[in-house]
């Protein structure tokens, strides 16, 4: 399985994250799959924007938010899909 | 070893309900409506039925129909109750845990120009009381007994008085509880009921509807003089005498399959989180608050269409919520309205005929699938 690719950071929720991960196109769980493998590229206390269309994704990244005890600080619409700006907590 | 664990979508014809089935085909072929000798036989055995189910459910024989299914008595009660009170208002609460034929009704319901609400769940799945006070204007409040999906036990009766407190009839749909718990309709409070026959060993195309009396309900279908004119058409009788026939032996069965069931699954409930790293059980931890014969849990990084596949394999039937699994490829609204992960999902459920042998099955190959599927995704030390 190829890695996502890191796309340029881009703005969400008025704050650039540290880290962009494109799961556009990818089927959960893969989106939470490919945010669990990259967030520790950031520091506690960083930003992971997260993109990814598959419409089990916004339940799914709030649940693994908890279950991982990150925070999801923001969703915000694409024009195909949503982006989750995550901060990493631990 | 096979093991058949999704009772809660259907459940093997009861013994004795196949009996009065065969006999039913023998003796109750004729028309009900018909007062010759035929006619009369079979409309002996409708009225037995029928009281068979109202003595069962606490319930006067005549508020009892029977419909073609569960979906069609969810249907009629919704929509009937909306009709029936017009007048009153147009606004339709449901909870947002409701099965799809409930959540269907109201969309037809706002189709026709009404409006509708869901009531929030918490994170067990249970409706929160907060909400469920109807708003003026309310025609019709609709919480289900139990989840189908979690399991979780709801409060119909408490959720009963604030709708009585404002005038506002509630329907409960009952098809998970029904034939599996005892239900009685005096301490639900419910003025309106539907379950469904093959959910709990009768054969499939009964439907169950209690228009208690002095509910305002108007049949929202063209409507003809058969089940006290609430659903029309030529009824399926020997369905119907084995269905009251089920539930009538079900009722002697459920104590003891309390006990017995309730141990398997909150051995599940225990068992699970050590031999799967990073599952979450869902529903509520108390037995006395959910379903003494099912247990969902969600597995992390793991597609619930992949793990049913591998436990399908192994001769394991269990069904999921995961969008995978959809035809619609839509995460289960129950799971995302408890902020409930939704892939990974499984739901087992239990029978009369399930033993500790299915669940040692389901144990033995269910931690090997799912750390499989994790390691073929790369989800391993996530």
């Amino acid at each position: 399985m190829s890695e996502p690719p890191v796309i340029e950071a881009q703005s969400a929720g008025g704050q650039a994250p540290d880290l962009t991960v494109d799961s556009l196109g990818r089927r959960c769980p893969l989106p939470i799959i490919d945010l669990a493998k990259r967030i520790g590229e950031v520091p506690v206390g960083g930003t992971v924007e997260l993109l990814a269309d598959d419409p089990a994704a916004a339940p799914d990244v709030s649940a693994w938010c908890r279950l991982r005890g990150h925070e999801l600080l923001a969703t915000r619409d694409l024009p195909a899909g949503q982006a989750f700006l995550v901060r990493r907590t631990s | 070893m096979s093991a058949y664990l999704d009772h809660a979508s259907t459940t093997p014809l009861h013994p004795a309900a196949k009996a009065a089935l065969l006999t039913a085909l023998d003796d109750g072929w004729a028309d009900p409506a018909r007062l010759y000798r035929e006619g009369r036989r079979a409309r002996m055995l409708l009225d037995a039925a029928r009281e068979t189910v109202a003595g069962v459910l606490g319930a006067r024989a005549d508020e009892v129909s029977f419909s073609a299914s569960g979906t069609a008595a969810a249907h009629l009660a919704v929509l009937g109750a909306a009709a029936g009170r017009r007048r009153a208002g147009d606004l339709v609460l449901v909870s947002a845990v409701e099965h799809s034929s409930v959540l269907h009704a109201a969309d037809q319901h706002e189709r026709a120009g009404g409006r509708t609400r869901q009531v929030p769940v918490d994170g067990l799945g249970r409706v929160r009381l907060d909400a469920c006070a109807p708003p003026p204007g309310t025609a019709l409040v609709s919480v289900q007994h139990a989840n189908h999906e979690v399991g979780t036990v709801q409060p119909v009766a408490a959720v009963a008085t604030a709708a009585h407190a404002a005038g506002v009839p509630l329907h409960t749909d009952a098809a998970m509880t029904v034939g599996r718990i005892p239900v009685d309709l005096g301490a639900l409070g419910a003025d309106l009921l539907t379950a469904s026959g093959h959910k709990f060993g009768g054969p499939a195309g009964v439907g169950i509807l209690v228009v208690r009396s002095g509910t305002r309900w108007a049949n929202p279908m063209p409507a003809d003089e058969r089940e006290l004119g609430r659903a029309a058409g030529f009824p399926n009788l020997p369905a119907i005498v084995a269905t009251a026939t089920a539930l009538h032996a079900r009722a002697a069965e459920l104590a003891a399959e309390r006990h017995r069931l309730g141990a398997l699954t909150a051995e599940l409930r225990a068992r699970l989180p050590e031999l799967v790293a990073d599952v979450e059980v869902l529903g509520d931890p108390d037995p006395a608050g959910r379903l003494p014969h099912l247990v969902a849990f969600s597995c992390l990084y793991v597609a619930g269409e992949a793990l049913l596949g591998e436990l399908d394999r192994a001769g394991i039937a269990v069904s999921s919520g995961s969008s995978c699994t959809s035809d619609a490829l839509t995460p289960s609204h129950v799971l995302v309205a408890m902020g409930a992960l939704s892939h990974g999902n499984v739901r087992v459920s239990f029978g009369r005929d399930s033993s500790s042998a299915d669940l040692a099955a389901l144990l033995d190959v269910l931690p090997g699938a799912v750390a499989g599927i994790r390691e073929r995704a790369g989800a391993v030390g996530l």
